[in-house]
């Protein structure tokens, strides 16, 4: 099972030897040849997106253009009109609050199992990794109809079992109020990630050398000194970079959010970035507005992914 | 001796603790574990059963009846199809147009190779969610909205770079000076490239390409916006038409759990295959003998 431990979206660096001496001899232009398909398949499918939206975010989209009248530039006055849309700061301190929160759990979870795993006998090792690749491995929207089942107002096993526990949760609706929803969206994106933490985590304990713990065993340092001083210190450029990937990857739940707003809940109440510009361009057809908030997701993203693409490169040529 | 002493009263001392931990672990796996088993469990059990007001744990005495019916529903296989040409689509074009930019970047030093690499590292990371709106509007203007068409051509760019970063990985971990020798050895280039470093890159390419496919088969968000008309749901879209149904009338869990597991089950074993394969090292030996 230790070969399982690589997550899947971590690319193999660390193993790879430095690209082998140049090639000189072919021509100058193969390369570029050869990366041609590539950049031209990103040019169309994302290059000309991005382009048209910076453009389209300082145009002016209202009932005439939907009726094909030529929209009309206002430069920056659709970011003016949005930042000082209390209802978009609503959306984005949620997406904040709800990215940083489910990030932060699913870490500490993902850790707290890692930390496991390493401290217990092959048999319940490997059964619990067994079962974290299952949850890992179910295709979102597959994970998605199973939870809005569980959750479920009228027959949902977990109503029931509160219920058989002495708890009123008998037809109890968790998608109807906001801070409910949020937290059922929480558990289930949190179920999702944890896995990918986990393995990364354990992977990075394994690297942990057990004659250094030994010798501070010996040396008479406690379980949590040990923890605190030894195991953390040694694996923190994983957490670091897991905790990155989580809270980027957490910005994005328009999958989960949109699939629990399908089952009936108010969606003002409950949009975050993702579903607010799905709303705003496929729903009410502002593609500007749409635009605008699209061009700051996207702002937000590359500032996060800065620091983990620099790591990469890093890695990349050590 | 006073080592090997010490160690075993520890261990000794340690093993009650150990039992209750691995328990612990037991627990929480099955905590883990338990939608996925609940999906296959309600799957199995007809609505009448899963209707009544105690849950029943175990499939006993269930049947495939709730498989049939879905299958038999008329809407599975024309999203089957699509579901099953979009992902094949990208995969060929991803693992094509992937191959050769990783060899590019790994065989080769050319101006603005880091610029390169350093944007696919980045436009790996953009969110769909921030890039729809203006796809959609692409596609609509080109005429693809509702073809397999239209969606390959963004599911490729969006698998494409991570596609080209995890193959630079297997490329550069294959040694030019194995392909050298072949050319020594009176290979020509290609053939050489055939023969030597073609083989050596199989699981490479396979990883990679159930990484695409993966990608393709599960992507919702996409689908979504470019893929409106019922006639050309992937079948993310057609499981969501169950959860949408749910929302206003008594549904018919054991059919959604059936469908869930019929989309599931084909991504549950492709992701076991990848796991293994992303680790097992490739090349080494290779150079050895």
């Amino acid at each position: 099972m230790t070969t399982t431990s690589e997550p899947v979206t971590a690319p193999p660096t660390a193993s790879a030897p430095a690209p082998s001496a140049p090639r000189k001899r072919r021509g100058r232009l193969t390369p570029y040849g050869l990366l041609l398909p590539a950049i031209l398949i990103l040019l169309l499918a994302l290059g000309y997106p991005i382009v048209w939206q910076l453009v389209t975010s300082m145009q002016h989209f209202g009932l005439a253009q939907q009726f094909g009248r030529p929209a009309p530039f206002v430069w920056f006055d659709n970011y003016i009109t949005l930042f000082s849309d209390s209802y978009m700061w609503v959306v984005v301190a949620r997406s904040i609050v709800f990215c940083l929160t489910t990030a932060a759990v699913t870490v500490v979870i993902g850790v707290g199992l890692a930390l496991l795993m390493s401290g217990i006998s092959r048999f319940p090792r490997i059964f619990l990794q067994i079962t974290l690749l299952l949850a890992w491995a179910m295709p979102v929207v597959a994970a998605m109809t199973v939870w809005n089942w569980l959750f479920d107002w009228r027959r949902g096993v977990i109503n029931n079992v509160l219920t058989s526990w002495g708890l009123d949760f008998q037809n109890h609706n968790w998608l109807q109020n906001p801070l409910s929803f949020f937290f059922v969206a929480g558990v289930i994106v949190t179920w999702m990630s944890v896995p990918f933490v986990a393995f990364s985590v354990y992977a990075g304990l394994t690297q942990v050398s057990t004659e250094v713990l030994e010798a501070a065993q010996m040396d008479g340092a406690k379980g949590p000194q040990r923890l605190r001083y030894i195991i953390l210190p040694m694996i923190r450029p994983v957490l670091g970079i897991v905790l990155l990937l989580q809270i980027i990857w957490d910005l994005r739940v328009f999958t989960q959010i949109k699939l629990l707003q399908d089952k009936g809940s108010i969606a003002s109440e409950t949009n975050l970035l993702g579903t607010y510009i799905y709303q705003l361009g496929v729903g009410a057809s502002d593609f500007a507005m749409a635009s605008a908030v699209s061009v700051f997701v996207l702002i937000l993203t590359i500032a996060l992914s800065w620091f983990y693409v620099r790591h990469l490169l890093k890695e990349d040529q050590s | 001796m006073t080592t090997v002493a010490g160690d075993r009263k520890l261990k000794q001392k340690v093993r009650p603790g150990r039992i209750l931990l691995g328990a612990l672990a037991v627990v929480l796996g099955l905590i883990w574990v338990f939608p996925v088993y609940w999906m296959l469990n309600s799957s199995l059990l007809p609505n009448v059963v899963l209707q009544s007001s105690t849950p029943t744990w175990l499939p006993f005495g269930g049947s495939f009846d709730n498989f049939t019916a879905v299958v038999n529903g008329g809407t599975f296989f024309p999203a089957l199809g699509m579901s099953v040409v979009v992902a094949l689509v990208t995969v060929v074009f991803c693992l094509a147009f992937a191959f050769l930019a990783a060899l590019a970047i790994s065989r080769f030093r050319f101006r603005g190779r880091t610029s390169f690499v350093l944007a696919v590292l980045l436009i790996q990371m953009l969110p769909a969610e921030g890039l729809f709106i203006a796809q959609y509007k692409l596609m609509g203007s080109l005429g693809l909205l509702n073809t397999v068409i239209g969606v390959s051509i963004i599911y490729i760019a969006a698998v494409v770079p991570f596609t080209i970063w995890m193959l630079r990985g297997f490329v550069a971990g294959i040694p030019a000076d194995l392909e050298e020798a072949a050319m020594v050895d009176g290979l020509s280039r290609t053939q050489a490239f055939l023969r030597i470093t073609f083989p050596l890159l199989a699981p490479g390419l396979v990883a990679s390409g159930v990484y695409a496919f993966l990608q393709a088969w599960n992507e919702f968000t996409v689908a979504l916006v470019i893929l409106q008309e019922n006639s050309s749901q992937t079948l993310p879209l057609w499981l969501r038409g169950f959860i949408q149904q749910s929302a206003s009338r008594a549904t018919d869990w054991g059919q959604v759990m059936a469908a869930s597991t019929l989309v599931a089950v084909p991504v549950i074993i492709f992701f076991l295959i990848v796991q293994g394969r992303m680790t097992s090292g490739l090349v080494s030996g290779a150079v050895k003998g």
